[in-house]
């Protein structure tokens, strides 16, 4: 496969970025969007240029490091797939593909497709948690959990904090994010003792670093695991009862 | 240099709580003075930061990912073992203890594996009071289901995200004591080097992985939970960044790295496609449980698999282990698939891959049961090989997935460097010569949550009150300027190969003559090899860029520079176990039947190295192993 290639260079967030084009010749449809990069990159070093940094690790579609604006799409053009399982596959042979990186005032650029995620972690450690200290905890099946409750607390659960939603949210908003974790929690009957609080304590958290949500569902959209905005109204209905309830 | 394991006397299953009452304690307010340094935020060291954190300790928390939820226990798919026997099946603490010192291999140091099993029923209680959502039956009960290398159902799951879930338990429990103030985080920050000062660990060096800045940090006690070192292979099932500088800078500075060789093969991955491949996917080996593996009978058969009738397939595993059939042990199951390749029966790019056909199980149980059990595994199975694993039976080959060596430790988690404690993948302690699936979290878990945050009260509380020393100290700046000058040299080498291409190189020689099978020839061949490509390397990498930026290149460099030395030992501890053992496999040494063969006379020993100096032998030092519970037998699956 042939493809010409624009992406966003910046050297710092410090510095002012631009598109560069490359010509890449060499791809093959097996390729996964990353290795396409890595081929490239092995190029641009050869040539003593400095390659793109972008953001990977697990490359399995479970760490959430990697994300990239794929011709204005996060994580690209298949549905339900992050960006490092994603395969050249779909893509065509002479094709023009602009990668950029995810596009969020929270976001700050780091390097070319890299940003700083920082502000997931602080949503967190605001409240995204059971307070359970090591040891304390009763035995297991003491408490039964509904197989449909559980279930539905994983389907919230499985969010890979990647940040797609953000990044194709036009207000730049991480309710998708947030309302994950809050309902992953909040349906769990171990999540009961803090559910207010910790709902009232997120939302805080997330409004002081984000934009405000007004129901696009882009996010829902752009979610490599397909989390659905459900859960946003469902943190929404846990936030205004927590008003009335008081902390 | 005499090893000692300080395990505690007495019965079995007495000896941790007796230890746990020999330990000396620290008094809630004398902890507060004390730091702590852990390095890695996976379950192992994410559990472990959070737990010192809890008990008062004031604990800095290192990784190298952009936040401590992106640790590489996350990708970990089937699920965590724990002796819950809740199933009624039979199990027990002693069932699991002894499952596990049979499965790997005799190699392993029982007491250790023994608290293993004690423990895993209290990790499953503090992981569902965390709201990790685990399957559950009907009735509202946690679900279980058997695994490889057991005959009963031990094991808990989380769909096909176990590591997930267990692991964002973890950072949710760590996010908490950040919250606190009681753990400081440090991501993007990468351990480089580790500070001995009179003997003891005092801290470490780090970079900043975005500013470049080299910097030092001070502690009472190093905690190293940095996970193994299966990408010396370049292609494994590993993250791209998980790395040994960690545990081998340790290793320089005077810790004893144990069963180098101990180097687990997974059985079930996606096979390679191609040349530019960056990494091999795991397929969960729970997908053994409803999929029969086979090959074509006749070499060479080109045949698509709906056109190979019956008569014609050879599913090999179950004639050769009727007993165990597609569920045996994976260091089995991956030599075998190795062997079928290798007499040309293997199927897909390259001859190397078998299939793992669903299509029994799917007319058994339907096609809806196979969905809910193994849904999100056959969409990422379909999303990287294009092909529908409902109609097409999938294609695997074995893949480097698990290292069972590490840094050695004692019964406390100790390495043979004071205040050096070793937790998780990083040590060598409970898995002997194979691991069993589903036990790399159980002991992750293990080690942070309730092993280490009692025995390593014990050290510092011999430590009290003494004089703080500054990162000023000049053993510190002696270390950055090592740190400093090693990237210099790697940025200034100025040749013409990538990094990556090096180290792919590399991994090529590990896996040929150091993975599945080895014999002394090939490995002394590698060791060659092994030494010319490094000579390459320092004269012919060439790295872009500079230190004082985010420079993915240059992290990549100083790792892969350290997997050169470790591929070294790891082949001269195979060289020097004369025997057979779990996934270490010496063609000179096999059964009638090709099965392992282990010398117990020679052999039941860890294997603990000492770094001696650049270009210098390794000295060998050997820890005794007794096994007084489950006498070592030859394993059968058969």
């Amino acid at each position: 496969m042939r493809l010409t290639l624009h992406i966003w260079r910046q050297r710092s967030s410090r510095e002012r970025g631009r598109f560069e084009t490359y010509r890449l010749d060499e791809a093959s449809p097996d390729m996964s969007f990353l290795e396409m990069l890595d081929v490239l990159n092995e190029q641009l070093t050869e040539r003593g240029e400095d390659p793109v940094a972008f953001e990977h690790d697990c490359r399995e579609g479970i760490c959430g490091s990697c994300g990239l604006m794929i011709n204005g799409k996060a994580h690209g053009p298949e549905k339900g797939t992050a960006t490092c399982q994603l395969h050249m596959r779909k893509f065509r042979d002479g094709d023009a593909i602009r990668i950029e990186p995810w596009r969020a005032k929270a976001f700050p650029v780091l390097k070319d497709l890299v940003v700083d995620r920082t502000p997931f972690d602080k949503i967190i450690q605001a409240g995204g948690f059971i307070s359970v200290n090591t040891g304390s905890a009763p035995e297991a099946n003491l408490v039964p959990v509904p197989r449909n409750t559980a279930e539905r607390a994983m389907d919230a659960a499985e969010c890979i904090g990647c940040g797609a939603c953000v990044a194709q949210c036009p207000n730049g908003a991480a309710q998708l994010f947030t309302a994950a974790k809050v309902s992953h929690l909040a349906l769990l009957p171990q999540g009961q003792p803090e559910r207010w609080q910790r709902v009232q304590k997120m939302v805080e958290e997330m409004e002081s670093y984000f934009g405000s949500c007004t129901n696009f569902a882009e996010c829902e959209a752009a979610c490599p695991k397909e989390i659905s905005i459900e859960f946003i109204a469902r943190m929404n209905r846990d936030f205004l009862k927590s008003q009335f309830r008081g902390s | 240099m005499k090893l000692d394991p300080r395990v505690p006397t007495g019965p079995i299953q007495d000896k941790w709580d007796k230890h746990r009452f020999d330990l000396k304690l620290v008094n809630p307010a004398n902890k507060r003075r004390f730091e702590i340094i852990v390095v890695g935020s996976g379950l192992a060291g994410g559990s472990a930061a959070a737990s010192l954190g809890e008990l008062g300790y004031h604990v800095k928390c290192f990784c190298y990912q952009d936040s401590a939820r992106r640790a590489h226990s996350i990708a970990a798919q089937g699920g965590i073992n724990a002796a819950k026997n809740y199933q009624n099946d039979g199990d027990s603490i002693w069932r699991l203890f002894y499952d596990t010192v049979k499965g790997g291999d005799f190699r392993s140091r029982e007491a250790n594996v023994y608290r293993l099993a004690q423990v895993s029923v209290n990790i499953i209680d503090q992981c569902v009071a965390q709201g990790v959502p685990f399957a559950r039956e009907y009735g509202g009960l946690l679900d279980n289901r058997s695994f490889g290398g057991a005959q009963v159902s031990r094991t808990f799951y989380a769909r096909g995200q176990t590591g997930q879930q267990l692991l964002l338990g973890t950072y949710q429990a760590l996010s908490r004591q950040v919250a606190a103030g009681a753990v400081e985080m440090y991501p993007r920050t990468e351990m480089l080097d580790l500070v001995v000062i009179d003997g003891r660990a005092r801290g470490i060096v780090t970079r900043d992985m975005v500013s470049g800045e080299i910097r030092s940090w001070v502690a009472d006690a190093v905690v190293l939970a940095t996970g193994g070192y299966s990408n010396v292979f370049f292609l494994s099932t590993n993250a791209k960044g998980c790395n040994a500088t960690a545990i081998w800078r340790a290793h320089r500075r005077g810790a004893l790295f144990a069963n180098p060789c101990f180097t687990q093969i997974h059985p079930t991955c996606i096979p390679q496609h191609g040349d530019y491949q960056s990494k091999l996917t795991l397929m969960s080996e729970s997908l053994r449980n409803d999929g029969r593996i086979w090959v074509p009978a006749k070499a060479g058969d080109t045949r698509a698999a709906d056109q190979i009738p019956e008569a014609e397939r050879d599913y090999y595993l179950e004639r050769r282990y009727p007993a165990f059939g597609n569920l045996v042990p994976r260091d089995i199951a991956s030599r075998a698939a190795k062997t079928v390749c290798d007499e040309g029966h293997g199927i897909g790019h390259g001859g190397r891959g078998v299939y793992l056909d669903f299509a029994d199980a799917i007319e058994r149980l339907g096609r809806d049961a196979i969905e809910a059990k193994y849904g999100n595994l056959f969409e990422m199975y379909e999303r990287i090989t294009g092909e529908d694993p409902y109609t097409v039976p999938m294609r695997i080959y074995p893949a480097p997935h698990y290292t069972m060596g590490g840094l050695w430790v004692d019964y406390n988690l100790m390495s043979t460097i004071d205040g050096l404690y070793v937790i998780g993948e990083a040590n060598f302690s409970d898995h002997g010569a194979n691991r069993l699936g589903a036990s790399a979290l159980m002991q992750g878990l293990a080690d942070g949550y309730f092993v280490l945050p009692y025995t390593i009260g014990d050290y510092l509380s011999r430590h009290m009150g003494e004089e703080p020393i500054s990162a000023d100290h000049a053993g510190f700046k002696s270390v950055e300027d090592e740190v400093e000058g090693r990237i210099q040299r790697l940025l200034s080498i100025d040749g013409r190969r990538t990094v990556d291409s090096l180290h792919r190189e590399l991994g090529h020689i590990c896996l040929d003559l150091c993975g599945m099978s080895r014999t002394q020839a090939g490995l002394e061949k590698a060791i060659g090899d092994i030494a010319a490509l490094r000579d390459e390397y320092w004269q012919n990498l060439k790295l872009v860029g500079t230190n004082e930026e985010l420079n993915q290149s240059l992290e990549k460099a100083g790792r892969v520079a350290d997997y050169f030395e470790l591929a070294e030992l790891m082949c001269r501890d195979a060289i020097d176990r004369q025997e057979s053992c779990g996934t270490h496999f010496r063609e000179e040494y096999q059964t009638p039947e090709g099965e392992a063969l282990r010398n117990d006379e020679d052999y039941t020993h860890v294997s603990a190295w000492e770094y001696r100096g650049e270009g210098e032998e390794p000295v060998l030092h050997k820890e005794p192993l007794e096994f007084e519970n489950v006498p070592p037998s030859q394993r059968s699956y058969k």
